[in-house]
């Protein structure tokens, strides 16, 4: 099958599809690559480059699109793409069915199956493929350093010889695939960094990135994660109980991240004209949901706005176009990973597999019928946090108790012990012969000597322990060599097996363990 | 001949030698003098006393010495570090069967004596053992029968019992439980059976009794160990160690030579303590393990979900060439697939990489206590980057890789957090706190003990199927 990749027609976009490494790789599952000429300019990757890959450069889009079985792109087909569809041709891309009806339609009309990058279910198996979550990666990243751009200040605290510098307090809202990435770069460069989410279970994730979790204490609070991993509208209450925590924390924090998004729904406005007041001058918000109408008031898509008070609010949606190598790398390798579910046998044709859960997820039109919205994943994204039971922390005077009782038991129990070994010593001495009791006293003791000694030995020594107590219990043939000489032949005999046994295990043994120990070496 | 003062000094000085090899084996490099120590004091406690007083028929001794110390040495040179348990168990059931065979000569010697003593004719003429056993009183000479039905009995049970173990362990028999249709009742019947023959010779019935004993105590052996599975191996194999030491403490009594006695209760006691630490690491307790099959569940195990992910090599190598650290926690599965050396390459390459490699190393992994250990040994890893459970548990949150080869329960997430679990409260390696765990595992399915395993659908999980060998040995070539 031919794969092709055109020149992005909307204005700013600088990602391509296909790059020279991702080419390689689906060249490897047998098929062939083209790419419209220039296609690659913007990220980085020139004609020649993409040539020495084994990708054939066209000249025209029309062209490219006329040859091509496959056409793999990044942003929804404008008209004249969809007009150049053909029947039996796939098109791999961002499309955002949804919110695009008008075009789905249009798409089935053409008879073209279409792949919608945006649709790829949130299954641990389709993470490779998943095109939302590379793109939330970057415009994460891309947001703080946007917003470093902005701020006038270290983001780290440094003392330094010129004066103090407190470190820089951000604010990440919503705590998904770009808001852990923005968690990530933003505690990497040094800053203070406290992070919102609505669903609890997220906290981990959260805390493990390195930023506080702002926990907002809320009776019933909802399971966020029933609808596959994104978060659900919240209630009235819930909202104002949220609001009521940001409002703290606008005069404290100097940057705000906020990338809270609905599926299907315009932005949760979040950030609020009067928190934008109340926040220092100099402070920046960055909005990441700016497409979707923006989570803070003030967000106007595309733009840079100054508030009267001098906080700046980026309103870009192009972040991932901003990092257009990086992210057309990954978007490609993504489109990779999609073409070789396609092409199960790696012979170079499509299969397109309606019952599989991934596939069935991301196609919205094939033979000629819409077949979106899919049917929910069968998986759910992440388990639903187990309810935890508060462990209280033991106060100093608890703990100092709790360890005096405990020693008290121990001492009790080896009082214990002692007065019953004595007594059982004593009725022993009572029936038997004074000669056994001299042994006993001999056994005990070497008993006790080896539970002393034997405490000791390293973990990793006892393989070897095993072998050398193996040997000294051949120590057994000294029963055998007392009995040896009696003049009877049956006790001869039977004492000399056992002297023939014990040998092999006290020279067996020995040797073993020294060439067990021979090997050990320090490094 | 040297004097009986002489053969007790070195007996003193013997045991104080068996002592500090013992204690000497606290670290790697003490552990080599150590077992010096231990060559020496076998060494002085045989020959002051085979030199001692009325000992004779070295025409017969010598030659068994011989020809058995040349069978010890070449079983030892010949050995492979995987056959270790086996190597093992075998040489656990030759203690066993020399104590048998000790205590019944006791037994013919006191007879004899008891004969001459009642015939009034000289004692001249017997072994060092008769001659001691003529100056007992009539009370000492009853309580050796008790010795000898302990040494004879502890002896018989650890002959079958280690065989058992080492055609498990050898692969010779299946490694499932198998128990007679009775089960312990058969087991309880031989027990009173064998007490009532103890009685029975105590009041003089003579030698059969100690055969038939015996041979009732064979099979209370061979069936308690053939109800064991092979994963509890550990457990049994330390306590067939300890019960050598106990067999041959029972016969130091019978002999009244306190260099035997000395020398049983420390092997004794080694082997309780080993037997105790196995089963601290695997939560259960010593009788549930001895009386075999696996505890009860105590309710339906939390269900799984999502799915397990397989990954290939050049994934892993991937990984690997991007991680600043990683811990490889080993199993038995990988003294299966022989794939320490493979390991070892893996390890040496990643360390010249500039890596922190390290082996987390569970109590109980593989059939051997230390198993793990000797095998890595011999594949030349050095033993300071192997680390114990404790050791190494809290750094799994650092950690970028974790490989895990062939170990299944002991990572198994659900000890920790299913109180439904069979293995609940297990301590366990937590290796999925780490960035990234790939497993190496032969192929879909549950451990020894059929528990589903939650690690391997966790998402950071990663399964890379195969034998463990080749896909080392793959992956050794794909690191940078």
């Amino acid at each position: 099958m031919k794969i092709g990749a055109p020149k992005e027609l909307a204005r700013g976009e600088a990602r391509v599809a296909l790059t020279p490494e991702s080419a390689q790789q689906i060249q490897k599952l047998g098929h062939e690559c083209l790419i419209e000429s220039g296609a690659g300019k913007l990220a980085g990757f020139d004609d020649e480059t993409y040539r020495e890959a084994g990708v054939s450069v066209i000249g025209s889009a029309e062209a490219l699109w006329r040859e091509a079985d496959v056409v793999i792109k990044v942003r929804e087909p404008v008209e004249t793409e969809i007009d150049r569809l053909r029947a039996g041709q796939t098109l791999i891309t961002f499309f955002w069915p949804a919110q695009n009806e008008a075009s789905l339609e249009r798409c089935r009309a053409q008879g073209a199956t279409v792949m919608a990058m945006d649709m790829v279910p949130r299954i641990s198996r389709a993470q490779k493929m998943d095109a939302l979550s590379s793109t939330a990666n970057i415009a994460g990243y891309r947001a703080v350093i946007e917003a470093g751009n902005q701020f006038g200040r270290f983001f780290t605290g440094q003392v330094t010889a010129a004066g103090k510098v407190p470190p820089a307090k951000v604010l990440i809202i919503g705590a998904g695939v770009a808001g852990l990435s923005a968690i990530g770069t933003a505690t990497s460069l040094g800053a203070v960094v406290r992070a919102f989410d609505v669903r609890p279970e997220v906290a981990e994730q959260i805390e493990s990135m390195g930023a506080e979790f702002l926990f907002l204490d809320f009776e019933d609070n909802q399971d966020g994660s029933g609808s596959g991993g994104y978060a659900a509208p919240s209630s009235p209450e819930f909202r104002e109980k949220q609001l009521a925590l940001f409002r703290e924390q606008a005069p404290d924090v100097d940057i705000v991240i906020t990338t809270a998004l609905i599926p299907g729904r315009p932005a949760p406005k979040l950030w609020l004209e009067d928190m934008v007041a109340a926040m220092k001058p100099g402070s920046v918000i960055v909005d990441l949901a700016a497409e979707k109408g923006g989570n803070c008031d003030l967000t106007v898509a595309d733009e840079r706005i100054v508030a009267d008070n001098g906080v700046v609010v980026i309103g870009y949606t192009d972040f991932p176009s901003r990092m257009a190598t990086q992210a057309s790398l990954l978007y490609a390798t993504n489109i990779r990973h999609m073409l070789s579910d396609l092409t199960p046998e790696k012979d170079g044709v499509i299969h397109h597999d309606m019952e599989d859960d991934v596939i069935r997820g991301v196609t919205v039109t094939h033979a000629g019928e819409i077949t979106f919205p899919p049917p929910p994943p069968k998986v759910k994204a992440i388990a639903a946090a187990k309810p935890k039971a508060k462990v209280k922390e033991p106060t100093p005077a608890e703990k100092k108790a709790a360890e005096h009782a405990a020693f008290q038991a121990q001492s009790k129990r080896q009082m214990g012990i002692l007065i019953a070994g004595g007594v059982l010593m004593w009725l022993l001495g009572m029936v038997a012969p004074a000669s056994f009791m001299q042994h006993f006293i001999v056994f005990v003791l070497a008993c006790f000597v080896g539970f002393q000694v034997i405490w000791n030995v390293s973990h990793s020594l006892h393989t070897p322990l095993m072998a050398v107590t193996n040997a000294i219990s051949g120590i057994v043939i000294l029963g055998a060599v007392l009995q040896i000489g009696s003049g009877s032949w049956l006790v001869g005999l039977l004492a000399g097996i056992s002297v023939l046994i014990a040998s092999i295990n006290i020279v067996g043994g020995f040797l073993v363990t020294r060439r067990m120990l021979a090997m050990f070496q320090k490094s | 001949m040297l004097q009986h003062e002489f053969v007790s000094a070195a007996a003193i000085a013997a045991s104080v030698l068996f002592i500090l090899s013992l204690g000497g084996l606290s670290n790697q490099e003490k552990a080599k003098r150590a077992v010096w120590y231990g060559i020496v004091g076998m060494a002085i406690a045989v020959v002051f006393t085979a030199l001692g007083p009325n000992v004779g028929g070295y025409g017969w001794l010598i030659p068994m010495m011989l020809v058995g110390g040349l069978i010890g040495a070449w079983l030892s040179r010949k050995v492979e570090m995987t056959e270790m348990p086996q190597l093992v168990a075998a040489l656990h059931s030759f203690v066993g069967l020399a104590a048998v065979f000790i205590g019944w000569n006791a037994e013919l010697e006191r007879a004899r004596v008891v004969a001459i003593q009642a015939a009034g004719v000289s004692f001249d003429g017997l072994s060092a053992f008769a001659s001691t056993l003529a100056h007992k009183t009539p009370a000492e000479l009853t309580f050796l029968q008790v010795e000898v039905v302990l040494g004879v009995f502890i002896g018989a049970v650890t002959f079958t019992g280690s065989v058992v173990a080492f055609a498990k362990l050898a692969g010779k028999i299946g490694g499932q439980p198998h128990k007679l249709p009775g089960g312990h009742w058969l087991n309880a019947a031989a027990m009173a059976l064998v007490l009532l023959l103890a009685i029975a010779y105590l009041n003089g019935a003579g030698l059969w009794t100690l055969l038939v004993l015996a041979v009732l105590a064979f099979f209370i052996g061979w069936h308690l160990i053939m109800g064991i599975g092979g994963a509890d191996m550990p457990v049994v194999v330390s306590m067939l160690n300890s019960y050598s030491g106990w067999a041959a403490a029972a016969i130091g009594f019978t002999l009244s030579n306190d260099l035997l006695i000395v020398t049983g209760a420390l092997v004794g006691s080694s082997g309780a303590i080993l037997s105790y630490i196995m089963c601290k690491a695997m939560n259960r307790n010593f009788v549930s393990v001895i009386l075999g099959g696996f505890g009860g569940t105590q309710g339906p195990a939390a269900e799984i979900e999502g799915e397990q992910i397989a990954i290939d090599t050049a994934g892993v190598a991937s990984a690997l060439n991007d991680a600043d650290s990683v811990i490889i926690v080993p199993g038995y599965g990988m003294a299966v697939a022989q794939a320490q050396n493979a390991v070892s390459d893996l390890v040496r390459k990643l360390r010249a990489a500039g890596k922190e490699v390290r082996f987390g190393i569970h109590p109980v992994a593989g059939r051997l206590p230390g198993h793990m250990n000797v095998l890595l040994a011999e594949a030349r890893v050095p033993y300071d980057i192997v680390l114990e459970m404790d050791e190494v548990n809290d750094d799994f949150a650092k950690t970028d890789v974790v490989i895990v080869i062939g170990s299944n329960d002991i990572v198994n997430p659900a000890a920790q957090e299913d109180p439904a679990s069979p293995i609940a409260g297990m301590p366990v390696l937590k290796v999925w706190e780490s960035k990234q765990v790939f497993v190496c595992k032969r192929g879909q399915g549950t451990g020894y003990s059929g528990i589903e395993n939650p690690l391997f659908f966790k998402d950071n999980t990663r399964m890379l199927y195969g034998d463990a060998r080749s896909s080392i040995d793959s992956l050794v070539g794909m690191i940078d």
